[in-house]
């Protein structure tokens, strides 16, 4: 693969956002975007686990799992990885920052089984991405999920006040806008093509 | 509940992707043709059904401040299992479904049945209970690339149906169709199924 970083960085946000054209962390994007500010706080989160744990992965895989053929076991050590990172995230936030603790805190034991995570680390080993290839797919894909949960909690705000078919309240009117989105960004799909 | 009572109450009563919204990445990633979804379903029914089998046998040995680490070891064991499988015996499929197999480990519908039901009851009771999730998924997976895959390619399973003048669908073979085709079958179930009330 020689796609630039930089490159990689746009796409993972545009034309192969996590979400829209992946379909990965549907579980908690549904469930937490009913308001703007706690959609920001997990997004957020989110970006920064991304970042960090794509990073750990790339180089557990490369300097452990290669070297000693075990990479059948790549599904364990990446949750471990992750689920390990996110519990220590969350000590030291309650530790140094209560403030953030408290606004970003009970996020954090989401995020480990929020499939965008471990999606991310398993589709940069299948594509082949070196270390700054996977850590700018990592962030880009972050802020593209970010993107997308506030896109969505934005609309569920104006939705609040219109009527929406009974059969379609709730899950189901928030599918067909993220259809619509999805629509919206396949219109970016020309400028670059990283899969 | 007696075993076919478990059963029913998993599989269509609260079948976890139309009634609680649960597992949907994987559900719109695999559908676009229907032996994608057919392999897919066959392995969340086998992981879950083992997975439920196991932590239920040790749910009373499981301390209850690690369960969730011990309950997402237990699903990657199985989800290895699965991979391995399909990597050797259908190299084809296992590529084209690519990090979904994988990703079966944080579907939520695993986590959300081993906490709900497995880590509570007995081990035979957990396992009929996995069974029928895991074929609930499983139907709603092959009805969603049922529509996708007769409109975007004119076939079933591979085989064509539609012949010579269909001209095919593209959208159905992106990814907004997923959404929408999700959507609407949640819209029908709960107005014919569950009857919800205007």
């Amino acid at each position: 693969m020689d796609i630039s970083a930089f490159v990689l960085f746009w796409a993972a946000i545009f034309t192969s956002n996590i979400l829209l054209t992946n379909f990965l962390g549907m579980c908690s994007y549904l469930s937490v975007s009913r308001e703007i500010e706690s959609a920001f706080g997990l997004g957020i989160a989110v970006i920064f686990v991304l970042t960090v744990t794509s990073a750990l992965n790339w180089v557990v895989y490369h300097y452990l799992l290669v070297p000693f053929g075990i990479v059948y076991l790549q599904y364990i050590v990446f949750i471990i990885v992750i689920a390990a990172f996110v519990q220590f995230l969350e000590l030291v936030i309650e530790r140094y920052t209560p403030a953030l603790y408290y606004s970003l805190g009970i996020f954090l034991p989401l995020i480990t089984v929020n499939c965008a995570i471990l999606g991310v680390s398993l589709f940069m080993i299948i594509r082949n991405y070196n270390f700054i290839q996977s850590v700018a797919y990592g962030v880009g894909s972050g802020i593209g999920w970010l993107l997308a949960i506030l896109m969505l909690a934005g609309l569920r705000r104006k939705l609040k006040e219109k009527l929406v078919p009974i059969g379609l309240q709730g899950a189901g009117i928030s599918l067909i806008i993220t259809g619509i989105m999805a629509l919206a960004f396949v219109g970016f799909s020309g400028i670059v093509q990283i899969q | 509940m007696t075993k076919k009572e478990i059963f029913l109450t998993a599989a269509f009563k609260e079948n976890s992707i139309w009634r609680q919204i649960l597992g949907i990445c994987s559900a719109l990633a695999v559908t676009n043709l229907m032996l994608n979804s057919l392999i897919m379903g066959l392995g969340v029914i086998f992981t879950l059904a083992m997975a439920n089998l196991t932590i239920s046998l040790i749910r009373n040995w499981t301390p209850r401040s690690i369960r969730m680490m011990v309950q997402t070891l237990i699903i990657a064991s199985y989800v290895i299992i699965v991979d391995i499988f399909l990597k050797a015996n259908l190299p084809e499929i296992s590529k084209q479904l690519g990090p979904y197999v994988g990703l079966i480990i944080t579907n939520c519908i695993l986590m959300g049945r081993a906490e709900a039901f497995a880590s509570q009851n007995p081990p035979l009771d957990s396992f009929v209970d996995g069974i029928g999730t895991g074929l609930g998924y499983a139907l709603v997976l092959l009805l969603i690339s049922f529509v996708r895959e007769l409109f975007g390619f004119g076939s079933i399973f591979g085989f064509t149906v539609l012949g010579d003048w269909w001209i095919n669908w593209n959208i159905m073979v992106m990814a907004p169709s997923a959404f929408f085709i999700l959507a609407l079958l949640i819209w029908i179930i709960n107005t014919y199924y569950y009857k919800a009330k205007v």
